[in-house]
């Protein structure tokens, strides 16, 4: 009963953060580069900025929208499921994530009202202002939900008193070990994530032969984009994998499927299928010694394996291990993607190249996949703790009955099923519909559409209504 | 002032600032259903589209505060109330996203206007019935979700729901024009009789539900400073209705309302409540999870509420100001052109 709800509380809020991650990782990097358009339109008032800005802003509201109700069930769901780990932990995290509504979610819901529906109404360079605000609220938003995940994975700065966490630094709570290697690589994540969709629609849009211009910009900036970020993230990503060799080296195992307690010129495996009850690999396909070379800088390098702790404290492997696999071999292909374009653009056949184009429209789903992969490496390979080395994931859930849990759980997949399907049924039809033509965003610029245009004309029409009170 | 008290009226603030905003942008999905016209229910909400977000964020806020200075209360609470909070967000999602897609839809607004009522409904309603629920005492983990279910927690329910239908009616006279303020006007003059009614008989049971709640009104002299809050809230609600009837008999005679009395309506609705939350505080101090815990048990360690000290100073007056700047940008009635992205 105990054991089931448990079981229970954990797959709700792996469903339920799953579910909520999608869209962060989207809107982070969406909001971003439509600042940047639309700073780009004012610097330069080249239209084809404007029409990007104002095209992706669509799709970008509905995933905002999408982002904002998902999330508000997770800041309920540790104290509904996991009472006794907010108990314990409460005065660490809590006051993390009071610091994030205050600076972040605020900021964000506050500006978003003008930036969606202000065009009209306050001026070109302050809706600028309101995007921008929108953008860093996201990153702030970022900064402080990592710095608490991060904490849980490596802890510090804290003392246990009564068998609960007080803070000793703040500092060093928030500047945890693993922190600013999370932080950039998610960051890096969530621009990559939205260019690659930038990238695959402009792509469906050159082989359908449509909205020409617009698409070859959006091709063309979103390659640029994938360029820098894509080797850079896997730079990042190779630090943030001695970071977790230093401070978690039994998830260092599970991903590498290193099985003996220590071993030497570790091989860096392709592909395997872990045995958790045999306790080795199947099938390996692996380079020698490159595993040690990676994380040791030394082809003889010394790893720890999972051997080193009892059954009972090692994660589930297979699932990290592959995980793992996934993020990087995807994270591969987009280096190699943004390197094809490279070559094309050389060559002046960018954008004609079918192939390429067809693959690029395909790339549209992998950053969201890659950032799951990486959040279930970094997730699943953390347990059994919940917050690392310190309590286990098992002793905090909260006492409900199981039949409780299972109806909520059945509840969320199918509102959320449903929703995404609506999401993405919206999202495709918001794509399909085009970017707003030129020649409308020309009118934009004048008339009842102008930038504080609304604002006069109500105040007008108050000034009108003044008027006839007065002469009544 | 010592921190847990501190933090204990911000907590307060942050529920009462999330019952008055989301109040009167829940109270319009639950007018939905009265106001036919597809026309009617595009100026409706397209007077809360660019705020809602905003407003539910102080519902966010109330439960980080929680967790962060009370973090006691806050496991206790959520995972007592869990069914009803459950319910809540899942009626919170439907109608967030109902927003978004409604505009964008051609073939499926009937649905969408389904689930931004229901949804705002519904998510009403288990917020009253959380209410009758913790005035009544914090229920245990095990007890059943059936059990929540009491004559007087359905009451409280269906009250928080007229409650938020008065707020919203008493926004839509200052944001509509004509024929919608009109109807907003007729509404919100029968909610005030209901919300009265419902705060009377809140406060009688409350009273009589326990000894020293009866006491802290009624014993001694108690009631010489406190006699106030009932008196204001009538005072309010009379003038709240008059004003109502100034605005139906202006536009009836085909003028337009004062503005005064177009706007004036909401903040009485909003004083209404307010005083009833006072009301509420008084009988419930200093307990944060009723029954159970008071709010220095329950609070956080020195180092968690100094650290949060700045952030609240700084950033709760900031967050306010850009609010307020934000609501002036959207100042004025909904016009009938389309707005927005
Ligand atoms: C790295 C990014 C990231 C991660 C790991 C998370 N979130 Fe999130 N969250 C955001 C990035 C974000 C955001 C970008 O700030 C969102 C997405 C869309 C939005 O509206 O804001 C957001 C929205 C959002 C909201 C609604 C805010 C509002 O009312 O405007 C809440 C309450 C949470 N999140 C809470 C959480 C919790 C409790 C998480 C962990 C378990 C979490 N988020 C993980
Ligand atoms: C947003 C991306 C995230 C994803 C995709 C994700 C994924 C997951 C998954 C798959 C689990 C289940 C692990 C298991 O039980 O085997 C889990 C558990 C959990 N995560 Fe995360 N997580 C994310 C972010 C966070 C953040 C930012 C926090 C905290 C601030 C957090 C806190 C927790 C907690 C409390 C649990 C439940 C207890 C547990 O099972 O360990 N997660 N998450
Ligand atoms: C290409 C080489 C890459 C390497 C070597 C790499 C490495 C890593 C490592 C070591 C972790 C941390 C595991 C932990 O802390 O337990 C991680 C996590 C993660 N990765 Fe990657 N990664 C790569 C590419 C990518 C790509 C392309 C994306 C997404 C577009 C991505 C998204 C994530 C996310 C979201 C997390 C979880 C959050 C975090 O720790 O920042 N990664 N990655």
């Amino acid at each position: 009963m105990e054991l089931d709800s448990a079981l229970l509380s954990r797959l709700q809020f792996a469903f339920t953060v799953s579910f909520h991650i999608i869209f962060p990782s989207i809107t982070i990097g969406l909001a971003t580069l439509i600042a940047i358009w639309e700073g780009l339109w004012l610097k330069t008032r080249n239209p084809l900025y404007l029409q990007l800005a104002k095209f992706w802003i669509k799709p970008f509201a509905i995933t905002f929208g999408m982002g904002v109700v998902s999330g508000i069930v997770l800041s309920y769901e540790f104290g509904t499921n996991f009472s006794k780990f907010s108990e314990l932990t409460g005065a660490v995290l809590g006051p993390l994530m009071a610091y994030e509504v205050l600076t972040a979610f605020f900021l964000e819901a506050g500006f978003l009202g003008v930036m969606l529906f202000g065009w009209q109404r306050v001026s070109a360079r302050l809706h600028f202002f309101a995007t921008c605000t929108v953008a860093v609220g996201t990153w702030i938003s970022a900064f402080w939900i990592i710095a608490a995940n991060s904490w849980m994975q490596t802890p510090a700065g804290h003392a246990i008193v009564d068998g609960k966490f007080v803070v000793e630094s703040w500092l060093e709570v928030i500047f945890n070990p693993s922190m600013p290697y999370r932080l950039v690589h998610m960051l890096l994540a969530t621009m990559l994530t939205a260019g690659l969709v930038v990238l695959a629609t402009s792509a469906w849009y050159l082989r359908r032969k449509e909205h020409i211009a617009f698409a070859r910009k959006g091709l063309s900036f979103s390659l640029w984009w994938l360029l820098i970020f894509a080797p850079l993230q896997a730079f990042v990503g190779d630090l943030h994998g001695l970071n977790v060799k230093e401070h978690q080296p039994v998830k260092l195992a599970a991903m590498e499927g290193i099985w003996p307690a220590r071993e030497q010129n570790v091989p860096l495996l392709l592909f395997a299928i872990p045995d958790p009850v045999q306790e080795k690999n199947h099938f390996e396909v692996a380079i020698p010694g490159m595993a040690s070379l990676i994380l040791t800088h030394d082809w003889h390098g010394e790893l720890t394996g999972l051997q080193s702790v009892p059954k009972a404290d090692r994660p589930n492997v297979p699932l990290v291990f592959f995980s793992f696999r996934v993020m990087v071999g995807l994270g591969v292909l987009m280096i190699m993607l943004a390197l094809w374009g490279l070559w094309l653009r050389r060559r002046d056949a960018l954008y004609q190249q079918p192939l390429f184009l067809w693959l690029c429209s395909l790339m549209a789903p992998t950053g969201v996949i890659s950032v799951l992969a990486g959040w279930y490496v970094v997730e699943v390979g953390r347990q059994p703790w919940i917050v690392y080395g310190l309590v286990r994931t098992s002793e905090v859930v909260s006492p409900l009955p199981a039949e409780r849990v299972a109806l909520s759980l059945t509840l969320f997949v199918l509102t959320y099923s449903l929703l995404f399907g609506v999401y993405l049924y919206f999202f495709r039809k918001l794509i399909k519909k085009g970017p707003p033509p030129l020649e409308d965003l020309q009118h934009h610029l004048i008339g009842v559409e102008a930038s504080g245009y609304a604002l006069a004309l109500t105040k007008t029409l108050q000034g009108n209504d003044t008027q006839t009170e007065g002469a009544k | 002032m010592d921190l847990p008290l501190f933090y204990f009226l911000l907590l307060g603030f942050a529920i009462l600032m999330y019952v008055l905003l989301d109040g009167f942008d829940l109270g319009i999905g639950i007018l939905y259903p009265w106001f036919r016209d597809e026309a009617d229910k595009d100026q409706l909400m397209r007077s809360i589209s660019h705020v809602w977000d905003g407003n539910e964020t102080w519902l966010v806020f109330g439960g980080v505060i929680l967790f962060g200075a009370f973090p006691a209360a806050y496991a206790g609470l959520t995972s007592a109330l869990y069914a009803p909070i459950m319910l809540m967000l899942i009626g919170l999602i439907f109608r967030g996203v109902a927003f978004e897609y409604r505009f964008k839809s051609t073939t499926s607004k009937r649905w969408w206007n389904r689930a931004f009522a229901i949804g705002s409904t519904v998510a009403a309603f288990c917020q009253g019935l959380m209410l009758g629920v913790l005035i009544g005492g914090t229920p245990l983990v095990s007890a059943s979700p059936l059990d929540l279910l009491t004559p007087f927690t359905l009451f409280t329910g269906f009250a928080l729901l007229a409650g938020y239908a008065l707020l919203g009616c008493t926004y839509l006279v200052m944001k509509c024009r004509d024929g919608r303020q009109q109807r907003a006007a007729r509404y919100g003059r029968r909610l005030v009789w209901v919300l009265m009614g419902a705060m009377l008989v809140v406060s009688i049971a409350t009273a009589m539900g326990s000894d020293e709640i009866w006491q802290r009104w009624f014993g001694g002299w108690h009631f010489l400073w406190l006699w106030p809050l009932p008196l204001l809230s009538v005072l309010a609600a009379r003038l709240l209705y008059r004003d109502l009837g100034r605005v139906q008999r202006q536009l009836k005679a085909g003028a337009i309302p004062h503005s005064r009395h177009e706007d004036r309506p909401f903040w009485l609705a909003v004083s209404l409540f307010a005083l009833g939350f006072a009301g509420l505080l008084v009988s419930l101090f200093p307990a944060i999870v009723p029954g159970k815990l008071s709010y220095v048990e329950a609070a956080a360690p020195q180092a968690s509420l100094q650290f949060m000290l700045p952030g609240v100073l700084i950033f709760v007056p900031l967050i306010l100001a850009y609010t307020c700047w934000g609501y002036r940008i959207f100042a004025g009635k909904v016009e009938d052109f389309s707005e927005g992205y």
